[in-house]
């Protein structure tokens, strides 16, 4: 088993968290785990894209120039990241700000109203968390028991009080793919 | 999972490392991609644990000369930095190595010249290993390629630093220094005591008296020649030691390689990767990745190149540690190099393209330029 994912949008967004928590669930699932960052210098509004990839074996290179899975939160990173998805893969992306929605037909594309839910639940932070359920529906690698743990080691302490809301808003992104 | 089993950044090991090693002291400034060393220094707050200091300086500058006077009283003290703040302390690494005094330094490269980029890079090899600082000295330096080897550097960093006193050097690089993947620290030692620091340190300045007949003092100011060239005569003896005993490489896929790469640090795991993948067709390429960049393994990478058609050095970097695997092999061999610059780390399929392009694809009877 190997999953080789990227996960691309704005600063901001929750990009690096969700990988964060996605790494720390296949901790505790004794996965061997890789999580490379890139980001601008900047907090917020730059595109920041992270690398997770989760595998039953050794793991050399943490940087990659093909996907297995692509989890896209905006324009710029679908134009930049669609045609690195291995024939065969999976992009989830959210259609919210999409002027071009992606056109590959060899590869599975599940768009996911994240922005629309996350309004209707009103909890706009837990938008990444919408997205990670969606993930670990196409793509079954850790339990969701697992990113529950994963997520109260990934969040300080003073934090652990919102791992319901994370918890609720993963389950709604599960439910948002579409059979 | 294993409780032991942590998942963290290359930075917050080397800091976790430093607190479990029994490290007496940090001075440091902060500097993307390194900052976290300090961050989580900060965060654990060992001074309360262990007692061991914490301290961000005004600068590089002063961070270094903190150093130079903890470790000039036996102290097992570090700093770290990335590679703008690095060239900063030059002066102050050309010092303790002349006052033959042990340190750890820890250079988390990235993209330059100058201030340079944010991003990741290997292009301070030479600054590392052929001096940086002036005079005829050398640092032991060590490259990690996994967040693992960041955390067990440290302690391997100190002991050799001590062993031969002399500086010695963590060089990572944006990618390790930030990444996050498994590791196991070390288990927590205690401090050395001052009776310690006195018995195994008798060159150290640790006051007054203590049954001490003779004055310790550490300079490296020496305004008699004859005096001067002897001391240099004992520092190149310490560094034939520590050639002779302390090279480290890594061998991969060598006994029936066709082509090998040579690499260090992050991008040695990118080119595994790359090797993999050529190898999935049938063309079989080795590695060695040496993890002591001075001493540099220049026997192994002899001894692995008898057999090869060519070599390709993959460094981020225009081509730096590829003059030292020319002198491995005396040119007997055609080597090449593959890099990119500026912040921009090369993905396998880039490096399997240049493997391609520079051996695999080219008629054997080509001409060499």
């Amino acid at each position: 088993m190997k999953d080789e994912i990227i996960i691309a949008g704005f600063g901001g967004q929750g990009v690096l968290s969700m990988g964060k928590i996605l790494a720390y669930a296949a901790l505790e699932n004794d996965l061997e785990v890789t999580w490379m960052p890139s980001y601008g210098p900047e907090q917020r509004g730059g595109t920041a894209n992270v690398t997770v990839i989760i595998s039953d074996e050794p793991i050399s290179s943490p940087i990659l120039d093909t996907y297995d899975t692509a989890v896209i939160l905006n324009q710029q990173s679908l134009d930049k990241f669609e045609s690195k998805v291995k024939p065969g893969g999976v992009l989830i992306y959210d259609p919210y700000g999409i002027h071009h929605a992606p056109t590959r037909t060899d590869i599975t594309i599940v768009p996911v109203d994240a922005m629309e839910a996350t309004i209707e639940m009103g909890q706009a932070k837990s938008y990444n968390m919408i997205l990670l359920g969606a993930l670990l529906k196409m793509r079954p690698d850790v339990p969701v028991e697992a990113v529950v743990r994963g997520l109260k080691k990934a969040l300080p302490e003073r934090h652990h009080h919102l791992i319901p809301a994370n918890e609720a808003a993963i389950r709604k992104g599960m439910e948002l793919v579409k059979e | 999972m294993k409780d032991n089993v942590k998942l963290m950044k290359g930075n917050e090991a080397i800091a976790m490392a430093a607190i479990r090693y029994g490290c007496d002291g940090y001075f440091g400034y902060p500097i993307t991609p390194q900052s976290e060393v300090l961050e989580t220094l900060e965060a654990q707050m060992p001074w309360e644990t262990t007692g061991m200091v914490v301290l961000q300086a005004e600068s590089e500058v002063a961070s270094i000369n903190m150093v130079y006077g903890g470790a000039a009283t036996g102290k097992a003290v570090m700093t770290s930095s990335s590679s703008p703040g690095v060239s900063l302390m030059q002066e102050g690494i050309s010092y303790l190595a002349a006052s033959e005094l042990p340190a750890l330094i820890v250079n988390v490269m990235r993209g330059g010249p100058g201030l340079g980029t944010i991003h990741p890079s290997q292009s301070d090899y030479f600054q590392a290993t052929k001096g940086g600082g002036h005079g005829d000295y050398h640092l032991i330096v060590l490259a990690p390629s996994t967040v693992q080897e960041m955390a067990d550097f440290v302690s391997l960093g100190f002991d050799l630093a001590f062993k031969y006193r002399t500086p010695s050097m963590i060089l990572a690089d944006g990618v390790v220094g930030q990444m996050m993947e498994k590791v196991v620290l070390p288990e927590q030692r205690p401090r050395r005591t001052e009776e310690e620091i006195r018995r195994q340190c008798p060159w150290a300045v640790t006051g007054k008296d203590h049954g001490r007949t003779k004055r310790n003092i550490v300079t490296s100011l020496e305004l008699d020649s004859a005096v001067m060239e002897k001391n240099n005569e004992r520092f190149q003896r310490t560094y034939r030691e520590i050639e002779k005993n302390e090279v480290r490489y890594e061998a991969r896929y060598t006994e029936d390689a066709d082509y090998l790469v040579v690499a260090f640090g992050s991008i040695a795991r990118i080119c595994m990767k790359a090797i993999e993948d050529a190898r999935k067709e049938g063309v079989k390429v080795g590695l060695i990745r040496p993890i002591t960049l001075w001493p540099f393994p220049y026997d192994a990478i002899r001894e692995a190149a008898k057999n090869v058609k060519g070599i390709l050095c993959v460094e981020i970097n225009a081509g730096q540690m590829i003059e030292d695997v020319r002198l491995a092999v005396s040119d007997s061999v055609p080597v090449r190099h593959f890099g990119r610059m500026g912040g921009i780390v090369p993905n396998p399929n880039e490096i399997l393209d240049a493997l391609r392009r520079d051996f695999i694809d080219k008629p054997a009877n080509a001409k060499e330029d």
